[in-house]
Formats: structure tokens, sequence, C-alpha cells
């Protein structure tokens, strides 16, 4: 009996190494994630019917367990069924707070269990270590959560990189003295745990929308590290490997993630899209604009040779994904070669939005990465921007006073003709103009993009 | 410090090396996916919250283990949950 649990729990690690590999390749991303789901089911199955304590006894409360499961799978299953594709970042932020504070509440209550007994080094070490990781990923990850569905805005305040690193001193600190055994007792331990929520919510507030996803990859291998703690308290195999493969696997997305925009973690993590590098931007760019009808675009586009479509957020917040594919269909029926540009950073986080056209059956090898499209712009006619911004934003490479200078844009600027649809004059999630408004080979088509892109079917249809 | 001590410290560096390894070349269309299943997989912090949980004697440590099993089940099947609907989209047309 006492050799199964080890075996599933061995069985379930394999599957998360295994999974994980499989989920980096398109052809087997979908089985690897449920190689690992079935994994987890046989720990969690696993742990709850055979676990023995030190003492060989069973666990207690089984029942209870059993419903929390049962509540816990039930809500999850259906918000991860009724999120939109589009609200996706701000769910995987939400689910990654859940877990870590489930690993802040192991850790106090085991604290709370161990109470008078003198912790070892290694014990003291984990429980606390759990406690303050778990709790600043959840408070982080939901105020990223806040931030995504734009509840939440962007708070900065002098002195605020002060404040933060002395709450994050002043929590290393009281941990480390409960760890040394010269603070002790539950409150100073709940006290603790509500320092490390505040640090976690001062850590994200003053970080810009756009850095989100950097955030939540972090804060995703901070819940990975914290439930290798929980794996340290219970010398649980399982726990120990899966966090730290997720610790280690998410910080190094995070470094990626940083690369494909140009910039360091640090420079994401202090908040360096502010300052006067904004506005000097935003002065800079100035002069008239040239609007266009949708029926003049749409003759522009049916008598092009090739057409790039540029999607943005804006496409996916309208949802317009799937009349933008209707578009693509005309334009092919009349002989054009359509093809879309993806910005490794498009949309709100690297791939999503290969996941919102694949949503909208649009052809996988349309698709074109930012590297392979570049060098097509000068031979390109006309460039549809579709609630892009950043990304084609020409400062990047051109202003050094920019704060988005150096992160690699689409060059939509050398194709003959750029039509960018916008619902205003609004600057874009990083805050700062596009100069590229302003060129002669642009012209600008106001209003929602869904809207924008059917009367463009219409008119194309009707050509 | 004793051998099991150890042992798992050798166990984490590998992991460590695992984990960077394992998802070292995988292409910007899949990271967000990569992101959410790596997600769900730490949801794993479930199992010591059940064993939390199943050791409770007391009303306070009830609620906090009771709750813990939620949030921990919330992060394990939202988690797979979500990463399958992202992955799906994908596989519709091969």
């Amino acid at each position: 009996m006492e050799t199964i649990l080890p075996i599933l729990y061995l069985v379930a690690s394999i599957t998360f190494i295994v999974g994980l590999k499989m989920l980096g390749s398109p052809k087997t991303a979908r089985q690897g994630n449920l190689i690992a789901a079935f994994g987890m089911v046989l720990a969690i199955a696993g742990t709850i019917f055979l676990y023995r304590g030190p003492t060989g006894e069973g666990l207690h409360n089984i029942p209870f367990i059993l419903g929390a499961v049962v509540v816990g799978t039930v809500i999850g299953w259906m918000m991860a069924m009724k999120v939109k594709m589009t609200a996706m970042p701000q769910m995987v932020s939400f689910f990654n707070g859940m877990g870590g504070a489930c690993a802040a509440l192991i850790s106090l209550m085991e604290y709370r269990a161990q109470s008078g007994a003198p912790m070892g080094l290694g014990h003291g070490l984990a429980t606390i270590a759990g406690l303050l990781i778990g709790s600043i990923s959840f408070s982080g990850s939901i105020i990223a959560f806040g931030k995504l569905e734009e509840r939440i805005k962007d708070i900065r305040f002098t002195g605020q990189q002060f404040i933060n690193n002395a709450t994050l001193v002043a929590a290393l600190a009281i941990g480390g003295l409960i760890v040394a055994g010269q603070l002790s007792g539950f409150e100073i331990v709940v006290g603790l745990a509500i320092l490390s929520l505040i640090f976690g919510v001062l850590f994200v507030l003053p970080i810009g929308g756009a850095d989100m996803p950097v955030v939540i990859s972090l804060l995703n291998s901070f819940t990975g590290v914290a439930a290798a703690c929980g794996g340290f308290l219970y010398g649980n195999m399982v726990m120990l490997i899966g966090g730290i493969l997720v610790g280690s696997a998410g910080t190094l997305l995070t470094v990626v993630m940083c690369k494909a925009m140009n910039r360091s973690l640090l420079n994401v993590l202090i908040g360096n899209f502010q300052g006067s590098g904004a506005t000097g931007a935003a002065a800079g760019a100035t002069g008239a604009i040239r609007e266009v009808s949708a029926t003049d675009a749409a003759v522009l586009m049916a008598y092009a040779k090739q057409v790039v479509i540029v999607p943005g957020y804006g496409l996916a917040v309208a949802q317009a994904q799937h009349v933008c594919h209707q578009l693509e269909h005309e334009l092919e029926a009349k002989g054009v070669i359509v093809k879309y540009a993806i910005h490794p950073v498009a949309g709100r986080m690297p791939g999503h939005m290969n996941v919102l056209l694949a949503e909208a059956d649009v052809s996988y090898d349309k698709l074109v990465e930012m590297e392979e499209i570049n060098p097509e712009f000068p031979t390109t006619d006309v460039v549809l921007v579709v609630g892009a911004n950043d990304v084609v934003n020409p400062a990047a490479k051109t202003d050094p006073q920019s704060p988005i200078y150096g992160m690699p844009v689409l060059d939509v600027e050398l194709s003959k003709q750029v039509i960018v649809m916008k619902r205003s004059m609004k600057a874009g999630y990083a805050g700062i103009d596009n100069e590229l408004f302003y060129r002669p080979n642009t012209s600008m088509l106001f209003g929602d993009a869904k809207k924008s892109l059917s009367s463009l079917v219409s008119e194309v249809k009707a050509l | 410090m004793d051998s099991s001590t150890l042992q798992i410290i050798y166990l984490v560096i590998l992991m460590i090396f695992l984990g960077v390894e394992l998802i070292g070349h995988v292409p910007s269309v899949l990271h967000t996916p990569l992101m959410s299943g790596a997600n769900a997989i730490h949801g794993v912090v479930i199992i010591g919250s059940i064993i939390v949980m199943g050791e409770a004697t007391d009303m306070l440590s009830m609620i906090l283990g009771f709750l813990a099993v939620i949030m921990g089940t919330l992060n394990v099947v939202g988690g797979f949950v979500v990463t399958n609907r992202m992955l799906e989209m994908f596989r519709k047309k091969h």
C-alpha cells in the first residue's frame, strides 16, 4: 500500500515534464496539456485516498476535502469555459493568483499547527518563503487581472520606488527573524502575510498595462516556487518537481518575452514607460492626418496585388476577428494576396493574436511573423492596421527619446499605402503618440474596428 | 546538512536546468498557451492544501484549509481547461 502513492507521484512528475515539453510544439501542445492534467488527477486522487502521515494515519475530513474539490472544479470549469478568448490573459492571471493564495494558506496553517515547537532551519525557511512568495503572487496577480480588465489604472507617485523597496525589505527582515526564531506567534505571521500582500499590490500598480504579460509570467514562476516550498515542507516530490519546473521555465519565458520587446526585466519592473520621453515623442509627432472613407479604402485594397493586415488588440476588443477573416476571403476572391503580420507581442500576450485569429478560422500559414514579413513591406501595396498602434510605431526605430525605442516593430511605413483603423486619435497602450499616422502615405479610417471592417467587406463585395 | 536535504537541493538544481531546457526553443506563437499550461501545473500546490486540510483539527484550520483546497482546485481545473480551449483553436486547421 505505502508504495503506491510514491509511484503515483512519480508518474505525475513524469507527465508534468513530458507535458511541458509537448506544450512547446504546435502539433503536440494539446496532448501535452491533457497528459499533464491526467497526471495531476492521479496525484490529487492518490493524495486524498492513499496519503499516510508520519504516524501512519490517513487524512481526516475527507468529505470536506472532496466537497472543496467539487466546488473548485465547478467554479473553475465554468469560469474557464465562459471566458472570452480576448480575456484569456487576465483569466490566467486570476488562476495563478489562486495558486499563490493556496500556497500562502498552506504556510499559514502549517505554522499554526507547529506553534510552540521550534522549527528547523529548512522547515522554517520553506514555510516563510511559501507564505511570502504565495502572498505576493496572489495580490500581484489580482492587480494584474484588474489592470487587464481595465478596472485598475496605473498609479505612480514620487517616492514609490522607495516605499516598494522599504516594504519588501521589511517583509524580508520580519521573515528572517521568524526563521531565526527571534520572532514568533501566529499574529506576527499573519502580519507578515498582510505585509507581503501589500507589497504585491505596490509592486504591480506602477507597471504599465502593456507590460502585464511579463508580470503575469513572472508571478507565474513565483507561484511555482511557492508550490515547491510546500513540496519541501512535506517532503513531497511531485510538488517539488512541478513547482521548480514551472519556476524555472516561467522565469525563462519571462526573459524571452522581455527580449521580444527588446527590454530588460529590470526595465519592465521599474516601469520605464513614463517620464519625459513620452511627452517628447508626443510633441514631435504632429501634423495633418488624412481620413479615408470605407469606399475608397475598399477600392485601394481590391485593386492591390498584396494586402497585409496588421491585427492588434483593437481587433480583439471589437471581437472583429471573424469579420476580418471575411474581408480576407472577399479580397482573395478578387485575386489579392492577403497576409497577416503578427508582431511577437500583438494582443496582450505573445501568441495571443494567433489564438484569436485561429478562433476565426484564419489559416495558420497566412499568419506571418515579424522577421519574415518585414522585408515584404516595400513590395506591399496596402497595409491595413486594425487596432494596432505601438507595434507599428516608427519612433521605436528613429527616436531614442521614445519610451519604446529599441523595440522591434513592423516596418509598415515602407509600403505604398497604409490604412489605419482606429477608434480615435487616442494614444496606444504604451500611452505614446504615433508619427505613423501623420505620414504622407498613411490614411486613417476612424470607427469601431468591427463596423469599419464589415463596411469594407460590403464595399469590396459591391466592386 | 543531512543527506535528504542535500538530495532535495540536487533535485531542485536539476529541475531548474530541465525547466530551462524544456522550453528553450519555443516559438512565440505558443508562449501564451505555454504560460497557461505551466500555470496549471503549479496547481500541484493543491496537494499541500489537501494534506493540511486532512490534518486540521480546529475550526479556523478547517475554514482556511477548505478555502485553500478550493483555490488550489480553481488553479488546477481552470488552468488546464483554459489551456485546452486555447489549443483547440490551433487544432482545427490541421
